[in-house]
């Protein structure tokens, strides 16, 4: 690969994609919370979990832009540092659902017979099951924290990515540029990786963002019931819960990380939706 | 003009019979089968050119595929080089693999539109030859690249910066690049415009001429057939009906199904064939 036809082509892509109005928006939410993430991790305006009894459940002022909760600690601080709670688990969320699910989708269409059906019927069971229940009785089995939230998220992206995986791999591996492979002696696993996996990135990569912004909500799901992100580390959805007892008495304390939530789901599926567009092979053809 | 029987074949197709099992329609009876091809026979010399022609759903492209062992063949033998294919090792059809190669029909979907097409044309070597220096690879390319008239740095290129009958160029280079005995061409100018056909069957005919292949060569254009083959054998549901030289074959066809094919192909002048159908 010359490094020439690589920047080449991400010049290409810049340039059509720079025209796409859900694209740049789902980019810049998508950016702004990492910027706000990394961030936090060396400054926010207060430290995160400083109680401040006096000064608890203050509206948005000049001092607390955000406001403070029921211990009078720094809301704003403590939404930036659940960004970093938030992309954590949903990052290793997803990074599990596609790390598992992709290699089986890839074996199950490789393989077919027995194979792919005892894959395919494992996937069905776990996609059978309601994901969020079935995350509290993982979080009930195994105790509640972040690291169980994470796993129950992980394992219910198994079956999205293997049966994506599946699906694709399966159309591609009626091509001819497959069969000439096989003419030419490779293997199926070697097929896989040099001509499978590589046509099939673009997709994975789009559900990755869709997938993305389900973990977060997952995530906020959790630490709402109080099984996922343990007090007194903040998450967005932790916050939410505490917030509801205080609803008529401080609302803006469920407002801001509701907002926090909803803005990046909504850039997360912007963002997706973009890349989609962007990558989809058939409107690449039409050029 | 037909080789004979008992020489040494570069090619033996016997009773090869191939089932397709279809859906089941019934959960507990047995899943219908779809017979792809029925005992066929066949075989070729080194150097021959031996066209299979036949409507669509006739097995020809059925037949291209199990000999070279893409799929495993419900009954019969085939044999590449006095070697029964489907008895070798994994290693020793790996081996034979080298001295057969395959041509597409469609060349917008025989190239990964992800590789470069050095990186494609090379796939057999890499896959099949061992201890092939850098150097060599590259020579082997623009050898190949060369043979088909492209250009060396085409190799540099994608699949999408080229025309249909340039990619069937491609293929054909990555046909030959492990120096095959035997080429099998499903339908390799269908897809092509008529102009282009002209072309890429010259380059057919040049190269078996240069490089001493043999073809196995499917196709449903029976002006094509004409052009390029030595021997016919003209397929009909999964049977051959007739087979012979091309000339004897299109001159006085014996079996109905080929008098038909013969008399439903739209003639330029050769009055002579007319008679044949009659």
């Amino acid at each position: 690969m010359s490094s020439e036809t690589q920047t080449s082509a991400l010049r290409e892509y810049w340039q059509r994609g720079r025209g796409q109005a859900n694209l740049m928006i789902g980019l810049a939410v998508t950016l702004t919370l990492v910027a706000v993430a990394l961030v936090s991790l060396v400054w926010t305006p207060y430290t995160v979990s400083a109680i401040d009894i006096p000064g608890k459940l203050q509206p948005p002022s000049a001092d607390h832009w955000l406001g403070t909760d029921q211990f009078g600690r720094d809301v704003l601080s403590r939404i930036m540092a659940g960004a970093v709670n938030s992309i954590a688990v949903s990052l290793v969320a997803v990074g599990i659902g596609a790390g598992i699910g992709v290699p089986l989708g890839a074996l199950a269409a490789a393989r077919r017979g027995l194979v792919e059906e005892v894959v395919m019927r494992f996937n069905d069971f776990t996609f059978a099951f309601p994901a969020l229940l079935s995350a509290v009785m993982i979080t009930a089995l195994f105790g509640p924290g972040a690291i169980n939230a994470i796993i129950a998220i992980g394992i219910f992206n198994i079956p999205v990515f293997a049966r994506l995986t599946r699906a694709a791999a399966l159309s591609l591996w009626k091509r001819d540029f497959v069969l000439a492979a096989r003419v030419a002696g490779r293997g199926r696993t070697r097929i896989t990786i040099d001509h499978i996996l590589p046509n099939i990135a673009s997709l994975l990569i789009v559900q990755m963002t869709i997938q993305f912004a389900l973990a977060i909500l997952a995530e906020a799901g959790l630490s709402y019931l109080g099984l996922g992100t343990q007090p007194p580390n903040p998450s967005w959805g932790k916050m939410l819960n505490e917030a509801q007892t205080l609803m008529f008495i401080a609302p803006q304390l469920a407002v801001f990380p509701g907002l926090a939530i909803m803005v990046t789901v909504l850039g997360l599926n912007l963002l997706g939706d973009g890349l989609r567009d962007l990558l989809d092979p058939r409107l690449r053809r039409l050029r | 003009m037909t080789a004979g029987e008992t020489g040494p074949m570069l090619l033996r197709v016997e009773g090869l019979t191939l089932d397709y099992p279809l859906p089941r329609e019934r959960l507990l009876a047995p899943a219908p089968r779809f017979r792809a091809l029925n005992a066929v026979n066949l075989h070729l010399a080194k150097g021959e050119s031996l066209a299979v022609v036949g409507e669509s759903g006739s097995g020809k492209s059925s037949l291209a595929r199990t000999v070279l062992a893409l799929e495993r063949p419900t009954a019969g033998r085939v044999e590449m080089m006095g070697q029964d294919v489907f008895a070798l090792p994994p290693a020793g059809l790996r081996a034979l693999r080298r001295h057969a190669q395959m041509v597409f029909q469609d060349p917008y979907g025989s190239l990964d539109p992800r590789r470069k097409i050095g990186w494609t044309i090379a796939e057999p070597l890499d896959a099949l030859e061992s201890g092939v220096s850098a150097a060599e690879r590259k020579a082997r390319i623009a050898e190949v690249l060369d043979s088909v008239g492209l250009k060396p740095r085409d190799a540099e290129r994608f699949p999408h910066e080229f025309s249909g009958g340039q990619r069937q160029r491609i293929a054909i280079a990555r046909a030959l690049i492990t120096h095959p005995d035997l080429i099998v061409a499903d339908e390799p100018v269908s897809a092509l415009d008529v102009s282009v056909q002209a072309q890429v069957l010259n380059l057919f005919m040049d190269l078996r001429e240069r490089l001493g292949l043999s073809y196995l060569f499917i196709s449903h254009d029976l002006a094509v057939v004409r052009h390029v083959a030595d021997r016919v054998a003209v397929m009909r549901h999964g049977e051959v009906v007739e087979e012979g030289g091309v000339e004897s074959v299109f001159n006085a066809p014996r079996h109905p199904y080929t008098q038909a094919l013969l008399a439903a192909v739209p003639r330029v002048g050769m009055p002579r064939r007319r008679n044949a159908g009659s």
